[in-house]
């Protein structure tokens, strides 16, 4: 029965690949098989066959399995001790460029982008920066773009922003309306919002930082070495990659190709 | 079943232990880890709830008071033998299947996260027959589901002797949901690793 089970997951992730060419099949299998089971019981289907044919014949149940295939476990500020070294190690030397790419890879629901945007407009930065935020749930997408997060949230995130050295109060970067938070829509004009695979797609920017936070533990080796490869070829000479604070370069073919800025906040600088 | 029917013949082929433990798991892991012999070859991966704190001072303590290597697991780290590897705070543990390991911030399992059905589960996944899982004191059922796994795939299961647990809630949910191999005390279960260790394997 388990080897059945083993079976059908292959197919379905090469079902999903071949159909709707989103592609799964270099992410760590432990976390894709929990999901796939978690998704089962939502669908009620009482395989994964079921669940197969189900998302082979209809995109919107497609749809509804990308909800459970990507994960959006986010907050602002995450790691306050690695924004703030973002602030103290990175920005004085991103004050030397005249003008700034960012890409925020796996920005999921935004909160790494408003994030990003609230540190830089507190440095003055933000007005000579384009960031660049991908994602490959639409879903996920949508909801970053509308900057509009649970108040319940936010409160923790004040926390984390305090902690990250914060210069203002939290408060002034959004209007509370009801139970809910909107952002301040100006945090996000230098923001172009994009679908972008880290499996399947190429560059498309030459950047000085790049944020890929809490991502690239779910894939497996192989698709680490892919993104680093993107991120290397992206990177100006002497740019910033930001990883999540479990994520590291060590494992990695492209351990040589970075050095660490700051170690302990996983702050790489290409070598 | 039985304490005294521990032996060698019965654990054949044990590849990787997975430990789980949650309140009072921090002594209990202690005196089993604490006896084994230096030299110990076998990779073991252990799952100690604890609070949300973003670093762990656990594979430093043990680290002071185990004949292992003790580490805390990073993200693709192919597994190695004789070393002791704790799940860090905040994320889920897996073994994949080229035995490295994973994390993972999904949901959280039994309000854990790391959870050790998470780790059992995937672990079994990994090593099939060559695994051995065993589950300590606690106060959540977290690891019943993982451990009912490890024995669907082949595995060795053995529970904590509630009698002998700290907190009894974990040993006990494991044995309303599953018949492990054995239930053994803490002092069998260390002398069941010393066992496997001496196995020629």
């Amino acid at each position: 029965m388990d080897r059945s089970t083993d079976i059908e997951l292959r197919l379905l992730i090469e079902a999903i690949y071949l159909k709707y060419s989103y592609d799964f099949r270099d992410y760590s299998g432990a976390s894709v098989k929990r999901r796939v089971a978690h998704a089962l019981r939502q669908f009620d289907c009482k395989t994964i066959s079921a669940l197969q044919e189900r998302v082979l014949h209809d995109p919107t149940a497609f749809m509804q399995l990308l909800q459970f295939l990507t994960i959006p476990v986010s907050e602002m500020f995450r790691d306050p001790s690695h924004f703030l070294a973002i602030r103290q190690e990175v920005v004085p030397l991103l004050k030397t460029y005249p003008s700034i790419k960012i890409w925020i890879a796996g920005c999921s629901t935004g909160e790494e982008v408003y994030s990003m945007a609230i540190l830089l407009r507190e440095e003055g930065l933000l007005e000579r920066t384009i960031i660049y935020a991908t994602d490959i749930n639409p879903n996920s997408l949508d909801k970053a773009k509308q900057g509009i997060f649970s108040l319940e949230n936010v409160r923790a995130y004040t926390h984390n922003y305090q902690q990250a050295g914060g210069k203002q109060s939290f408060a002034d970067y959004y209007t509370a309306a009801y139970d809910y938070a909107i952002f301040d829509k100006t945090l996000r004009e230098n923001v172009t919002f994009a679908d972008h695979s880290l499996a399947t797609d190429s560059v498309f920017s030459e950047t000085q930082l790049i944020s890929c936070r809490n991502v690239l533990i779910y894939f497996n080796k192989k698709l680490q070495d892919r993104a680093f490869g993107l991120f290397h070829e992206s990177l100006c000479h002497r740019g910033f990659l930001v990883l999540g604070s479990k994520e590291t370069l060590d494992f990695s073919a492209y351990s040589k190709q970075f050095e660490p800025l700051v170690k302990q906040e996983r702050i790489y600088r290409k070598s | 079943m039985n304490e005294t029917a521990v032996s060698l013949a019965r654990v054949p082929g044990v590849q990787a232990i997975v430990v789980g433990a949650s309140a009072g798991g921090v002594e209990a892991l202690l005196s089993i880890f604490g006896a084994l012999a230096p030299g110990f070859s076998l990779p073991i991966i252990a799952v100690l709830h604890l609070p949300d704190e973003r670093r762990s001072q656990l594979a430093e303590v043990f680290d002071r008071r185990v004949a292992m290597t003790v580490v805390e697991a990073r993200d693709k780290e192919q597994i190695q033998p004789g070393t002791l590897y704790f799940a860090g705070p905040g994320y889920h543990l897996s073994v994949e299947h080229d035995r490295s390991l994973s994390l993972s911030q999904e949901e959280r399992v039994h309000h854990s996260r790391p959870a050790i059905d998470y780790l059992f589960e995937s672990a079994a996944d990994a090593y099939g027959p060559n695994l051995l899982a065993i589950l300590l004191t606690g106060a959540n059922q977290d690891g019943a589901r993982g451990l009912t796994h490890v024995k669907q795939r082949g595995g060795i299961t053995v529970v904590q002797d509630p009698s002998d647990a700290r907190v009894d809630v974990m040993p006990k949910a494991a044995l309303a949901l599953h018949t492990p191999d054995h239930i053994l005390t803490l002092s069998r279960i260390g002398d069941l690793l010393a066992s496997l260790e001496s196995s020629p394997c």
